[in-house]
Formats: structure tokens, C-alpha cells, sequence
């Protein structure tokens, strides 16, 4: 291989948003001023976010770098397994508009900035919100990791970082800065700068779908051609039968997970109202329609014959070699800054976890909440830090193996939070053992499968079922949690003190007619 | 829980799953539609289909309270 040549018209274009971008995330502090010396505003927002602001920053918290780049390259490998994710991401809406405001109004109401803090007042449990966080903590590390991937294979693609000692220089500039703005700004920055990735992201999207089939002789061709190419690595353009179990659990196991990360989580309490929610419930299915069209690339990759056996160039290279120079600098500075924006958003919460569930908890009582944010912005830096390393240091397969198990073991402590909102019948030891067996049994799983699938072929009734490893242990921890909850509470065993009230749990207007009832 | 009763309409919140989880219903080439196999603009048409649900459930619930 000669030297790569550096790809300067894109480049100067990628640089120029991405610098446009650090102004904004730095300018966010003044944004809605508000103490950020609090963690409340810090972390939060201050849990003012509008509809408008909700649906951005939401949707650069659920649709990440990595998806655009992962779910065609997917697409690319096995066809239409790959479009698992357009179900998910629909299924994930009803869940969203039934879950999250009713979490949403829990947390305002007793000042709950994590899962683990609800966790701990409903069950009265210090071990099992010590899991939930450090569960939340786990999967959100290699998620984060893979974020930089993104805006790694942008910058290979153009031919930037690729020699030598300073190979990851250009890496670590553009971390430094996110991190250096996530620092001072909190929550605000990631809020701000999705407003500008989406301009760029939905830009890319609807020129990609439109001039790239143009180009590649449309869409029949595109499928005949992918179905040839598909045959000879044992894919398909339709889905078979026997992926039927794995593709709908897929995706159903994926949307609830998603709804658990401490990301997701984050964005969403900092929305105004349960109402905010409900109604960007009703509105992100749009960004759903971009990823499904962004999956379709995996498509045209196959037709334009794109051959790489690194899965995060399979976009880039396609980009690259079918539309001018200048629009992919555009494209790549969305892949780019839609990496920053979660990588924002990730280790805030993962900060907000630590800070609040375990450095406050176990370590410093007493801790003021200026302490508390205090703490929070320096670990927002160390995880930032502890993901690019991951990164540089250890080959990429593993960060992809950690996402991985992060999924199944982010859907097990499903159980206490969502079970949590509606009901108090769960024993919290049973919860703690549910969990742990859960996160047993869904790492053996992952184990078995050598870490390259998250689909477990489970021999059950003499038959055999292929599906998502991570709703195979949710099931059993579910199941245990019901039956060893039914054995506790029989037993009379001790179960703590609810200090959250009915009333936390439902929208002002219903509070009265409850009071009637009851 | 009287209120319960009232709130039947987040039943619509079931179609989705339906319409989406069971891949036998849809995984077929034809008919296709600007040359996409039946599988993509099925499962593309259920994105609109759920953004319009919510949008129900949520004008509903906005005049019942």
C-alpha cells in the first residue's frame, strides 16, 4: 500500500464544522444560564428542556455515530438481518411513551438524577441500586469507545491519522475538545450541538438516498446485484425463516435495552414535563426513517462494489466513491459530530451514576451537591479518557464484544427499573438475585457465542430457538424474580421502606381522580 | 383504578408490535415498490404508522385530561 493521500477538500470542510461545533459546545454554558456548579444543571439541564430541544438531543442520544455506521455495515455483511433495526427503533416509540414519562415524573418529583437513585428509594436497597449503577457504568464504557470508531473511520477514510507516533493525534484533538466543552457546559452542549449534526445528518441522508441510486442504476439493480453478492457469504436480501425468532427479538430485546442505557435515561429527565416526552414519543419515529434509509446504503455499498473487511469503512468508502469531495466532508463531519453528541451525553451519565451512586453512597455521605458535580465533571473526563484508550490501546473487536455483552447486561436490571415504576411487589432480594443470574447467564451466552453474536441458539422442549441472548436472560431473571418475590413476601421477609409515594407516579391532572379512588 | 377503563386507547400502542415483530407477514420480495423488495417500504411504512399512533394516543389523552 502506497502512502494515503490526504482527501483535503472534504478534510478543510470537516474541519471547518467540526470547529464551528467546539465554538457552540463551549458557548453552551451561557445557554438557559443556570448554576453549573449544581449537578441538577450540570448533568440535567436543569430539566428544562423543551419539545424542540428534547427531539434533538434525544435523537443524537438514540441514533448515534455508530448506528449510521454499524447498521449498514451490517446490512453489508448479512442483508436483511441488518434492518432489525428499523422494528426496533419502531417498537421503541410505544415503550418510550409508556415508560419514560412516568420515570420522568418519579425523578422530579423525589430529585432523582440516575436510575439507581429511584432504584434505591422504591426498594429501599443499596445493593441494588449499587447494580444498577455499576451495571449502567459497564455498558455505557464500550459504548462510548465505539463512538470514537466513528470518528475514526471518518478520518482514515480521508486519510488523516495515518502514519507513525502521532497516528491517533487527530483522535485525540477532537476528544480533548469534547471533553474540554462537556466540562464546562454539562448537558447543554450535546443539546446544541445535535441540533447542528442533524442539519448535517438529514443533508447527507436525503442526498445519499436519492443521488447514490441515481448513480448505481436504482434501486432494482442495487438489489439484484446485493442478492449475488449476499448468496456467496451466506446472506440474504430477504429474511430467512429460521432468523425469524432472532430478528424479532432483536429487535424488541434492543428497544427496551436502549431505554435502560444511562444515556437514554439522562436525555430523557432532562425534558420539561412527562408531556415533553410523550409528545417526542409521537416525533422521533422521523429519525427512524433517516437510519432506515441510511441501512439501505449497506445496499449500495454491495452494489457500487465496495470491498473492505473493516465493517465501520464500509460507509465512508461508499461516500466516498460516489459522491463529490466536498459534499463528504459534509457527511463525515455528521458522522463525526453524531459521535460527540452521545459520547457527550454517555459520559455524563455515566458520571452522574458514579458521582451520585457510588462515590456518594460509599464513599463521602456527606458530599454537598456541589461536590457531587464537582466529582461528576472529573469523572466525566476519566471515562472519556478510560474510552479512548480502549480505543488506541486494545484492538477494536474487543470494544464491539464489550458493546455487545453491555446490551445484554443493560436489559437485566430492566426488572427493577421499568417493573419498578409499576409495581412494589418485587422483592428487592430477589431483584439482586434475578440480576446477578441474568448477568450470569447472558455473559456465559455471549461466552459460548465467542462474543461475535448476540444471537444464542437455546435448546428448549426438545426444540432448538435461535434469539437475543439478552431476552433469554431477562426471562430467567424475570422469572426467578416472580417466583423467589412470591417465596420472600410469603415468608414475610423484611423489604424496606417505598420512599417515593403513589402520587410521584402520576401526571398532575390525575393525582385527584387517584386521591378520590383510593 | 376507574381511570384505567378510560384509557383504552393506549391499546393502539399493541398494533405496532404486531405489525412489526412477526416476520413471516412481510419477508417477501414482491410487490416491490421504486425497487424496493416488499420487506424495506413494509417495514419503512410501520415508522409512519407508529409516529401517527403516538400522535393519536397523545391528542387523545390531551382531551381527556
Amino acid at each position: 500500500m502506497g502512502v494515503i493521500q490526504i482527501k483535503w477538500q472534504a478534510f478543510i470542510i470537516f474541519l471547518v464544522l467540526f470547529i464551528f461545533v467546539a465554538g457552540v459546545g463551549f458557548w453552551a454554558a451561557r445557554w438557559r444560564r443556570g448554576d453549573l456548579t449544581l449537578l441538577d444543571e450540570w448533568g440535567l439541564g436543569g430539566r428544562r428542556f423543551g419539545t424542540w430541544v428534547t427531539w434533538f438531543l434525544l435523537g443524537g442520544d438514540l441514533y448515534t455515530a455508530y448506528t449510521f455506521i454499524a447498521v449498514p455495515a451490517l446490512v453489508y455483511g448479512v442483508g436483511a438481518f441488518g434492518f432489525f433495526a428499523v422494528p426496533y427503533t419502531i417498537v421503541l416509540y410505544p415503550i418510550m411513551y409508556i415508560v419514560m414519562p412516568r420515570l420522568w415524573r418519579v425523578c422530579k418529583a423525589n430529585n432523582f438524577v440516575t436510575p439507581s437513585d429511584f432504584v434505591k428509594a422504591r426498594f429501599d436497597s443499596r445493593s441494588m441500586s449499587l447494580a444498577v449503577a455499576i451495571t449502567g457504568i459497564l455498558a455505557t464504557m464500550p459504548y462510548i469507545a465505539l463512538q470514537l470508531v466513528g470518528i475514526q473511520a471518518v478520518l482514515v477514510a480521508m486519510g488523516i491519522n495515518s502514519s507513525g507516533i502521532l497516528k491517533d493525534l487527530p483522535l485525540f484533538v477532537a476528544f480533548a475538545v469534547l471533553a474540554a466543552y462537556t466540562y464546562t457546559s454539562g448537558l447543554r452542549a450535546p443539546a446544541l450541538t445535535a441540533v447542528i449534526k442533524d442539519v448535517l445528518i438529514y443533508a447527507t441522508v436525503i442526498v445519499a438516498v436519492i443521488a447514490i441510486p441515481a448513480k448505481l442504476g436504482g434501486f432494482t439493480h442495487i438489489f439484484s446485484v446485493s442478492q449475488g453478492a449476499l448468496l456467496a457469504k451466506k446472506g440474504n436480501v430477504i429474511l430467512t425463516p429460521k432468523l425469524f425468532g432472532a430478528f424479532s427479538s432483536l429487535a424488541l430485546g434492543s428497544a427496551f435495552a436502549l431505554l435502560l442505557y444511562p444515556h437514554v435515561i439522562t436525555g430523557t429527565l432532562s425534558s420539561k414535563s412527562g408531556r415533553t416526552i410523550e409528545r417526542n414519543a409521537a416525533l422521533l419515529p422521523l429519525y427512524s426513517v433517516a437510519l432506515a434509509l441510511l441501512a439501505l446504503l449497506g445496499f449500495m455499498a454491495l452494489a457500487a462494489g465496495i470491498k473492505t473487511s473493516v465493517s465501520s469503512e464500509v460507509v465512508p468508502l461508499l461516500l466516498l466513491k460516489t459522491l463529490p469531495e466536498w459534499f463528504v466532508g459534509i457527511a463525515f463531519a455528521a458522522i463525526a459530530i453524531g459521535a460527540l453528541v452521545p459520547a457527550a451525553i454517555m459520559s455524563i451519565a455515566a458520571a452522574n451514576l458514579f458521582s451520585r451512586n457510588i462515590y456518594k453512597e460509599f464513599f463521602n455521605n456527606g458530599a454537598t451537591t456541589q461536590q457531587e458535580a464537582k466529582v461528576a465533571k472529573v469523572t466525566s473526563l476519566i471515562v472519556k479518557l478510560g474510552a479512548l484508550l480502549f480505543v488506541v490501546v486494545i484492538p477494536l473487536k474487543y470494544a464491539i464484544y464489550l458493546q455487545t455483552l453491555g446490551g445484554i447486561w443493560i436489559l437485566q436490571t430492566g426488572p427493577a427499573i421499568i417493573g419498578g415504576l409499576w409495581t412494589r411487589w418485587f422483592h428487592k432480594k430477589a431483584l439482586l438475585i434475578g440480576w446477578l443470574v441474568g448477568m450470569a447467564w447472558g455473559t456465559y451466552m455471549a461466552y459460548t457465542l465467542k462474543f461475535a453474536s448476540s444471537t444464542y441458539n437455546l435448546r428448549i422442549f426438545g426444540k432448538s430457538e435461535l434469539g437475543y441472548a439478552a431476552v433469554y436472560a431477562v426471562v430467567a431473571n424475570l422469572v426467578l424474580v416472580v417466583i423467589l418475590s412470591a417465596i420472600f413476601n410469603g415468608a414475610k421477609m423484611s423489604n424496606g421502606v417505598d420512599k417515593t409515594s403513589a402520587a410521584d407516579y402520576l401526571p398532575d391532572s390525575q393525582i385527584e381522580t387517584a386521591a378520590n379512588v383510593s | 383504578m376507574t381511570e384505567k377503563t378510560k384509557r383504552g386507547y393506549y391499546l393502539l400502542f399493541l398494533i405496532p408490535f404486531i405489525g412489526t415483530l412477526i416476520p413471516p407477514f412481510y419477508s417477501k420480495m414482491n410487490p416491490q415498490l421504486f425497487g424496493l423488495p416488499y420487506f424495506y417500504w413494509y417495514l419503512i411504512l410501520w415508522i409512519l404508522i407508529t409516529g401517527i399512533i403516538g400522535g393519536i394516543v397523545y391528542f387523545l389523552s390531551e382531551t381527556k385530561r
